[in-house]
């Protein structure tokens, strides 16, 4: 176990750093001078000489990566070209958005994929099966930022039930927020969903067909049961890897689902920022992202471990 | 699976009674027989749009914007130009279908090499794993911000970075194919024969590893259609004037209030191009499992 941990800790803390160079290096590609990206307005010499120096752009490449990587560490990620407010205190006010926004997505889309994959599993060969699948299917298929801009223009404007835009902070009223939330976190989980049912829906089958269940029917165990204590504890394996996996895809969705229904997070902060040529703003979003995804899945990995032992001696999820 | 007689089934002239069976499966599920004629269409409408769009895509008529669809000369209206949204959605579709194809091609060139070396060489694998893990660290929207801020947005841009975005996925099902069929005695035997490694991964490998890449192949064109919207959507993709189904929708959603229909038809045409990729793909899987039947 301890070997384990420790080769996933060394895993993650390389590909951290390697993606903090590709950032570095990603910022230094950007067209033109950085020191004139940094500067914004103000282009007089002075002005991009201190910019310089303040970011030692000046100094040797390592030593430049070395004062980034601890700009960064500090939380210094600059301050934004277009509204002179620190990176690090809009990323304060937009992330919670976000993070609150995909939790309610992966509960919501947990809930809805596993409940269909198991009855897509046990109905076998029967409507609910298809249905599922079907649903399934469609999950996959549809632009999410389009169901949000149809549960808009025909839930939102044309019957009220919910607000079309706008954000109110959890904090300052709960039901309200929730109000907010709930329509675009359905839209967010929509393909989460999906693809669980249908991972969910091919392990109960793997689960149901082994011998294990069969033992557990044999000794008289009732159906409910055998489903629930024997063939779903291992999906849930699926659901820890699939969480995992889509981590990135569900990033992206939020990026698109905040867009569309104007809900002041990172996404929209990410969006307005590549029009607006932020570069520190963009830099910020790009870095944390990829700490954010290594992060949450060295943890997906270690929870792993604690749901199935075997993967600590093998040290290698299947 | 019998040791002896599949990997000589495989690569010997039993393949082609092998790719007959795969082909007869894939005609009995009516499903797979559905999809196929609808990509086939689509396929077709997209080659030919240029030609066979009523109208040409820059055309504008100021004296008919938003005309609902079903008017006389525009049978499914015209948009906030006045410009024919038949022909526009058949042009946008043809974008699509590049994006997703150029995209694909772009994960399967990297990743397939780097999917083969990291199931053959113990020494690769750890290296290529950390550049997969790197690769997953940035998220196709995220990767496609930073090539939009360094190179600017475009058709172009848009399919490389979906289909960076999509090269782990290759890498992964390719490098556990390769590792299975590396243990088959077959590969064993030519190695014995004497043949070198690249040898073995271009002859024995990589053709039977092409059905898993084909599946892959199948379930990544429509993440990509799908990615190209909303790339295009937000403003990182596809630049107007050209046509795209996701700028479609961008503009739908300016003037929502005075033509909401403008909203559902691109929706439809790219859920429609999914839909029918993924069905597809469902069937390929199912017909080339080897256990048969199954779900």
């Amino acid at each position: 176990m301890a070997r384990y941990l420790l080769t996933r800790a060394w895993q993650s803390a390389l590909t951290l750093l390697l993606s903090t160079i590709v950032v570095f290096f990603g910022v230094r590609a950007l067209p033109g001078d950085p020191a004139l990206a940094l500067a914004g307005e103000d282009r007089s010499p002075e002005a991009l000489e201190a910019i310089r120096r303040h970011y030692g752009l000046d100094q040797p490449l390592p030593l430049q990566f070395a004062q980034y990587v601890e700009r960064m560490a500090q939380g210094d990620f600059g301050v934004s070209i277009r509204t002179g407010t620190p990176v690090s205190s809009m990323l304060t006010t937009a992330l919670p958005v976000t993070v609150e926004l995909s939790v309610l997505a992966i509960l919501l889309a947990t809930a809805l994929g596993v409940g269909a994959g198991v009855l897509a599993a046990v109905r076998r060969g029967r409507p609910a099966e298809w249905v599922a699948n079907g649903m399934a299917l469609i999950g996959l298929s549809v632009p999410h930022f389009w169901l949000g801009l149809l549960a808009i223009l025909y839930l939102s404007v044309a019957t009220g039930l919910f607000p079309a835009s706008g954000f109110v902070p959890i904090l300052e009223d709960p039901v309200d927020n929730l109000h907010h939330i709930v329509l675009p976190a359905v839209i967010l989980g929509t393909g989460l969903a999906a693809i669980i049912m249908r991972q969910t829906r091919s392990a109960m089958l793997d689960s149901l067909s082994s011998d294990y269940v069969r033992t557990a029917k044999a000794k008289g165990l009732r159906p409910r049961a055998v489903i629930t204590r024997h063939a779903l504890r291992n999906s849930l394996i699926v659901v820890v890897t699939v969480v995992g996996l889509q981590l990135g895809g569900l990033i992206s969705g939020a990026v698109v689902t905040e867009q569309i229904f104007g809900l002041p997070g990172f996404g929209k902060m990410t969006i307005d920022a590549v029009f607006q040529r932020d570069y520190p703003v963009i830099q910020a979003v790009v870095l944390l992202t990829a700490t954010a995804y290594i992060v949450i899945n060295f943890f997906v990995d270690l929870l792993y471990s604690v749901i199935d032992p075997r993967i600590r001696v093998t040290g290698d999820p299947a | 699976m019998t040791v002896l007689t599949v990997p000589m089934a495989e690569t010997g002239s039993a393949s082609i009674t092998r790719r007959t069976r795969v082909l007869r499966r894939l005609r009995r599920n009516p499903l797979a027989v559905v999809s196929f004629v609808v990509l086939a269409l689509a396929a077709v409408i997209a080659l030919l749009s240029p030609w066979i769009a009523p109208y040409s895509v820059d055309q504008t008529d100021f004296a008919r914007t938003f005309a609902p669809p079903g008017s006389p000369g525009h049978v499914l209206g015209t948009d906030d130009l006045g410009r024919d949204v038949l022909s526009r959605i058949m042009l946008g579709a043809r974008a699509s279908l590049q994006v997703g194809l150029l995209a694909v091609a772009t994960s399967l060139v990297i990743g397939v090499p780097l999917g083969l070396a990291a199931g053959y060489f113990r020494a690769w694998d750890a290296v290529i794993s950390r550049f997969t893990d790197l690769l997953l660290a940035f998220p196709f929207l995220i990767m496609a911000v930073g090539l939009a801020a360094i190179r600017g947005a475009s058709l172009g841009n848009a399919a490389v970075a979906i289909g960076i975005a999509q090269i782990p996925g290759v890498i992964r099902v390719v490098r556990s194919d390769t590792l299975r069929l590396k243990s088959l005695d077959f590969v064993a035997a030519a190695v014995v024969d004497g043949a070198s490694d690249l040898w073995v991964l271009a002859r024995h490998i990589l053709p039977n590893a092409t059905s898993v890449i084909l599946v892959q192949a199948t379930v990544a064109i429509p993440a990509a259609i799908l990615g190209e919207a909303v790339l295009s959507f937000l403003g990182l993709g596809i630049q107007p004037p050209a046509p795209s189904l996701g700028t479609m929708l961008a503009t739908a959603q300016q003037f929502a209030a005075r033509a909401p229909w403008a909203a559902v038809l691109p929706g439809v045409v790219i859920m429609g191009l999914a839909l029918a990729f993924n069905v597809f793909g469902d069937a390929l899987r199912d017909a080339l499992d080897p256990k048969g039947d199954r779900g």
